[in-house]
């Protein structure tokens, strides 16, 4: 039920159509974080006011919403920003990955790949992926105009030779069509892959730091790496305990207080309907 | 088999009760009045106007009372509803020249024009607990009388000793921050929008720091005034500009100490805070600040924090940092397990 205090999306018209022109920027030319004059939203900064922001910008009336929050749809912060936009748009929402026109994330990318019309929209901490190596933008702004990007790579070999292996493991930095570099936001460089050449639209927003960013469908998205140190994925030594997936991002849960451990998916919906399926074979 | 904890939607609704609870305390007790805290809570009121950003004494002490006296919580609250209010038009330039004094004084000079006025300060209490306050304590009404009399730094630079800051050609529109993003390096007119509704214990901290050797500036309060002054607008089909109102303001005119570079003669330079209500420590704080800011354009070396634009503007604001902070409260379990792997992998 849509609250009629607050105009659809929360956000008046003006502020929308100025979103909606960073985000066309943005998608215009993949990669590149273009400023926008971010609003303080009725949630804090860093828990997802970029992404709500892109989201109450181009969410229209038949759309049909789904939020994650560490690929789970029932963690307290998803199930607010879902509540938000019930709220202030009275949208129709869902947990189904293929049911959904839109999806806003905050740390994962749904393992149920993503389709041609989709948009999935990131909430980012921090939209600079040099920022942890050089923390004045003006600096990093003329690095990303030069496209030198020297200090990650040497970050990158660093690692290398100190621990044999790159410690990055989320937010781990890609290049766009060869050119920009970029932070795909705390994803786990498991999800670094479902990047490239998806066919959905594929959003960010950071509303602390003022910035969006896009990358079209198929569009060409590499995790760095070496020649000799290819980049590579978190694999685990067991299934999920609950539906048995060999090809998902698991979360552990401890069980008891001696140390006892499982693993399950961290993408709920994924997991949900693998049991379901299973359980409907069983019966068949 | 164990089973990951659902039902966020229930757990949010109860705590959303227990907090309704919390803040009301004992129903046994009157609420607190929007006017009570108005007017036996103005200082609060006015910090959370300050860094709201809104001149709205009314709603400040809406989002007070809401916030239980968690100033930020309240300044947030504020904010998130400025953010949905249309902008109307633009006043003129406020005249502080003509304010309606309540307080003035000056450390730089020992007599002046217009005298010092030492108003309504806590400067010169001794800060006993007055136990007698228990209960409550009746106040003897004075007649007040406003005084106006014109600013220190303009009346006393007749040797032209102190920089002054004529209007820039065509008096450019300056940005307005809270509808474009902040970009470095920000003029003079940014930097002071950006500290004027900075957090006041950070710009407290910040200008510290500049009275103990990280960039020393040599500060005096040649001025700082407190009262009320006209805030004006031209309606576009009366053509004239009309008085809409007062507003209570508190402004600070710094005098620092400058020994000159290639192109300027040694004089002493400004450093300018302005704040809504009563508000001394702010915009003393603001304009210690607002004068480190300026070493890049004094040609002062930055070595400094309270210097570094990048550092002062981007982390003043208390709803950024206190999001930003805070948001490490929401689970990060995707990300942790991740670090997990590779602590392991590492050992």
């Amino acid at each position: 039920m849509r609250d009629p205090h607050y105009n659809f999306g929360y956000l008046d018209e003006r502020t929308k159509r100025m979103v909606r022109r960073a985000i066309l920027k943005a998608v215009a030319v993949p990669g590149f974080q273009v400023p926008f004059g971010s609003r303080e939203m009725p949630l804090p900064y860093g828990w997802g006011t970029g992404g709500v922001q892109v989201t109450a910008s181009i969410i229209g009336p038949h759309d049909v919403l789904k939020v994650i929050d560490q690929g789970a749809d029932d963690t307290v912060n998803a199930v607010n920003i879902r509540r938000f936009f019930q709220r202030t748009t009275g949208v129709a929402t869902t947990e189904r990955t293929p049911e959904a026109t839109l999806i806003q994330t905050r740390h994962r990318i749904p393992e149920t790949p993503l389709a041609e019309g989709q948009i999935i929209v990131y909430q980012v901490p921090v939209p600079e992926p040099l920022q942890r190596l050089e923390p004045r933008e003006a600096e990093t702004r003329r690095l990303h105009a030069l496209a030198d990007y020297g200090l990650m790579h040497v970050k990158l070999y660093e690692d290398i030779a100190r621990y044999g292996h790159v410690s990055t493991t989320y937010d781990y930095p890609v290049m766009v069509e060869g050119r920009y570099l970029m932070a795909p936001s705390p994803i786990p460089k498991f999800d670094n892959p479902k990047m490239h050449m998806n066919p959905a639209l594929q959003l960010f927003g950071a509303g602390r730091e003022k910035r969006i960013y896009a990358l079209p469908p198929y569009t060409g998205v590499q995790s760095l790496a070496f020649e000799d140190h290819p980049f590579e994925v978190q694999r685990w030594g067991e299934p999920c305990k609950l539906c048995g997936a060999t090809d998902s991002y698991l979360d552990e849960v401890v069980i008891d207080d001696r140390g006892g451990r499982m693993f399950i998916c961290s993408d709920t919906d994924y997991c949900g309907q693998r049991r379901a399926q299973a359980k409907s074979r069983e019966a068949a | 088999m164990y089973v990951a904890v659902k039902g966020g939607e229930r757990a949010i609704a109860n705590s959303h009760a227990l907090l309704a609870e919390a803040r009301r305390g004992d129903p046994a007790q009157p609420e607190l009045s929007l006017e009570q805290i108005k007017q036996q809570l103005r200082l609060a009121v006015h910090r959370v106007m300050n860094e709201g950003s809104v001149y709205d004494p009314d709603l400040a002490a809406l989002a007070i009372r809401q916030a239980a006296g968690d100033l930020p919580e309240a300044i947030f609250l504020l904010r998130a509803f400025r953010a949905t209010l249309p902008r109307l038009g633009y006043t003129l330039p406020l005249d502080t020249a003509h304010m309606r004094l309540w307080r003035r004084i000056s450390a730089t000079f020992k007599d002046l024009p217009g005298g010092q006025i030492l108003g309504p300060t806590y400067d010169y209490t001794q800060r006993l607990l007055d136990f007698s306050n228990y209960s409550s304590q009746a106040v003897a009404e004075r007649e007040t009388e406003d005084a106006h009399a014109p600013r220190v730094v303009d009346l006393l630079n007749h040797e032209g000793l102190i920089e002054s800051h004529p209007v820039p050609e065509g008096d450019p529109d300056p940005l307005d921050l809270t509808r474009e993003p902040l970009a470095f390096p920000a003029s003079r007119a940014t930097r002071l929008q950006n500290l004027a509704r900075g957090d006041e214990g950070f710009l407290l901290a910040m200008g510290y720091s500049t009275q103990r050797g990280y960039s020393h500036t040599h500060p005096f309060a040649g001025e700082i005034r407190y009262g009320l002054v006209e805030v004006e607008l031209v309606p576009e089909e009366l053509g004239f500009p009309v008085v809409v109102g007062e507003i209570e303001l508190t402004e600070c005119q710094m005098i620092n100490q400058f020994a000159g570079s290639k192109t300027e003669p040694p004089q002493f330079t400004r450093g300018y805070g302005l704040a809504f209500g009563h508000a001394e420590r702010k915009a003393m704080g603001m304009a210690l600040v607002d004068r480190a800011l300026r070493a890049g354009e004094l040609g002062e070396e930055v070595k400094a924090p309270a210097q570094m634009q990048e550092f002062v503007l981007s982390h003043s604001d208390s709803l950024e940092a206190s999001g930003f902070v805070q948001h490490l409260k929401l689970p990060h379990y995707v990300d942790f397990q991740a670090e997990l792997e590779l602590v392991r992998k590492m050992r």
